[in-house]
């Protein structure tokens, strides 16, 4: 029972907003020294852990490129196209791209999404200029809520499309694993199709919570004065205006 | 062949300008720190591939990446540089180029994609193109340097420094988040090893009441969830639930079919997965690239679904996975 020690570690530690480095550090001493390993080998479990992984860092290499285009000016152009479509509420924009990140994921298409090359220079700032058209300058939590609804709506859509596709990970490992341990013979295909009820329940339940966002954002507005403070284009600007 | 190696030397040499930048920058109070966050971090990007080569002692990398820890305790890196184009010279610049700003953006999903469902069946010479099972992660790192270059044609970009700036002034706004998911994979590592798994497995059987099928179904369910939520990974949840339960009780004992309750198992993992703080990559770093005050404000956006989404998962098994 003592291993629970490390994960209590864990809870308490993002609880506490603890340092999440510092947290997963300790954490990780604690689970090697119950497992009695030596303080060199829980070291060396560090090292082959983070070198085996470094593919879940790779998005950064979309950051020079994610940020040149900002500079000339990407975000104002995403927030001027949404201009154009005035039937698109920031509910019924992140709706469509919830379907959209779910029915790419489902015929293998995980690249088109992701927060760093879609979310932050497209998706955020359209979602974003669509609540200012309908509701005025945005309070910092009405911005705060936009922001997450957006990410949440790329995770939602990646989670529930990608594993009505054959050759995904986690279907492969539900066979590998089944197959191998249980001697039985599955076909992917059929647990991709198992996979279908679901992504619609995902799609309605979320979806249906993307539609209700608007609402929201109008009962915040009445509430909240707005916050003399622009966009996510603008916000660099104001920092560097402040630093000086 | 096209090694996924030489793009982790990209990203390293990507941490090393930033290093150079921040070093290099005297109005930034946190310089020295940030520049040797970044610069260790590009050190271990690169001897990270001699450690999975196992050509090198792995507890070198495992002293950098602690030293990391304890550097971003310290408060490192900081944000570094805000300089960027400002508010009015962005509207000018959008007015001119219009909507060419999105072909480098569109750029890279079509690359990625294109290497991951084309190029990653591409032999040469008997050999694959591109490693085994890292075509998408080649094709990204491939799509980012083609719309960097066509970026920089198309808009003109004085200097090749230009880039970088803005990627170091979006990197300092990430900060340490960035490499969490690595940190955590790890820590997934050694969970297993004290055997977190077990001890889960040997509770869920304590508590599991023989017989009842609807039961056995919900501790299934939960169980996916519960675990995926304390080890951040569905992936980790998977083997541990179906060997204590999903395949004893509810395949064997009540004849499940096996391609349905598997399916529909990992699913109500992945519920588990939209609200825990461990899955950093999915649920804290998008706080940070959208420059969020509240870390935790996706995984609020997600619980609200998690919650009914996990019920949905336990209908559809109980009603539709098992006969009769």
């Amino acid at each position: 029972m003592w291993v629970l020690l490390a994960v209590a570690v864990v809870v308490i530690g993002f609880a506490l907003k603890i340092n999440s480095m510092l947290v997963v550090a300790v954490a990780g001493i604690v689970a090697g020294l119950i497992a009695h390993l030596s303080p060199m080998k829980i070291v060396e479990a560090f090292g082959t852990g983070f070198a085996g992984s470094r593919s879940v860092t790779i998005f950064v290499v979309v950051l020079p490129v994610i940020g040149l285009i900002e500079r000339y000016g990407l975000q104002h152009q995403a927030r001027q196209l949404i201009g154009k479509l005035r039937g698109l509420t920031t509910g019924r924009l992140l709706a469509s791209y919830l379907l959209i990140r779910q029915l790419t994921a489902a015929v293998g298409l995980n690249a088109v999404g992701g927060p760093a090359q879609a979310v932050r220079p497209i998706v955020a700032p359209m979602s974003e200029a669509a609540a200012e058209r309908a509701h005025g300058p945005l309070s910092e939590r009405m911005r705060e809520k936009v922001r997450s609804y957006a990410a949440s709506a790329d995770t939602v859509g990646l989670f529930f499309g990608e594993d009505i596709f054959v050759a995904i990970g986690s279907i492969l490992l539900i066979t590998g694993f089944v197959d191998t341990t249980y001697h039985l013979k599955l076909d992917p295909l059929q647990i991709a199709i198992w996979a279908i009820p679901t992504a619609i329940c995902a799609f309605l339940i979320h979806g249906f919570r993307m539609l209700r966002l608007d609402g929201q954002l109008a009962r915040m507005a009445a509430e909240d004065s707005p916050e003399p403070v622009g966009p996510l284009a603008a916000e660099d600007t104001k920092d560097e205006v402040a630093a000086r | 062949m096209i090694k996924v190696e030489w793009f982790y030397w990209v990203c390293a040499a990507f941490f090393a300008i930033v290093a150079l930048i921040r070093l290099t920058d005297s109005g930034d109070k946190k310089r020295f720190g940030s520049a040797a966050f970044w610069g260790i971090l590009a050190f271990a990007f690169v001897y990270g591939t001699f450690v999975v080569a196992k050509t090198a002692p792995p507890a070198v990398e495992g002293f950098a990446v602690l030293g990391l820890a304890g550097l971003a305790g310290l408060g490192f890196p900081g944000k570094g540089a805000e300089e960027s184009s400002s508010v009015e010279e962005r509207r000018v610049l959008a007015g001119r180029f219009g909507n060419k700003l999105f072909i480098p953006a569109l750029i890279i999903p079509i690359v990625a994609v294109l290497f991951g469902a084309v190029l990653s069946k591409v032999e040469v010479g008997g050999e694959l193109l591109l490693e085994k099972g890292t075509a998408t992660i080649i094709g990204l790192g491939v799509g980012a340097l083609l719309a960097l270059i066509v970026g920089m044609i198309l808009f003109g970009a004085k200097s090749p420094a230009v880039p970088f700036r803005e990627g170091d002034r979006l990197l300092g706004h990430i900060g340490w988040a960035a490499i969490l998911p690595q940190f955590l994979a790890t820590l997934g590592l050694l969970f297993a090893a004290a055997g977190v798994g077990k001890v889960v497995g040997d509770m869920t059987n304590a508590v599991l009441p023989k017989g009842v099928l609807l039961l056995a179904v919900i501790v299934y369910c939960l169980g996916m969830a519960g675990f995926t939520i304390i080890m951040g990974n569905a992936f980790a949840a998977f083997p541990v639930m179906t060997a204590a339960v999903g395949w004893p009780i509810l395949v064997t004992q009540f004849h499940g079919n096996p391609p349905a309750v598997f399916a529909i198992g990992m699913l109500a993992g992945f519920c588990g997965t939209l609200v825990t703080p461990m899955a950093a990559n999915f649920n804290l770093v998008p706080a940070a690239l959208l420059e969020l005050k509240d870390q935790y404000g996706p995984i609020k956006a997600q619980i609200p679904t998690a919650i009914p989404l996990l019920g949905a998962n336990i209908a559809i098994m109980f009603l539709f996975a098992f006969p009769g």
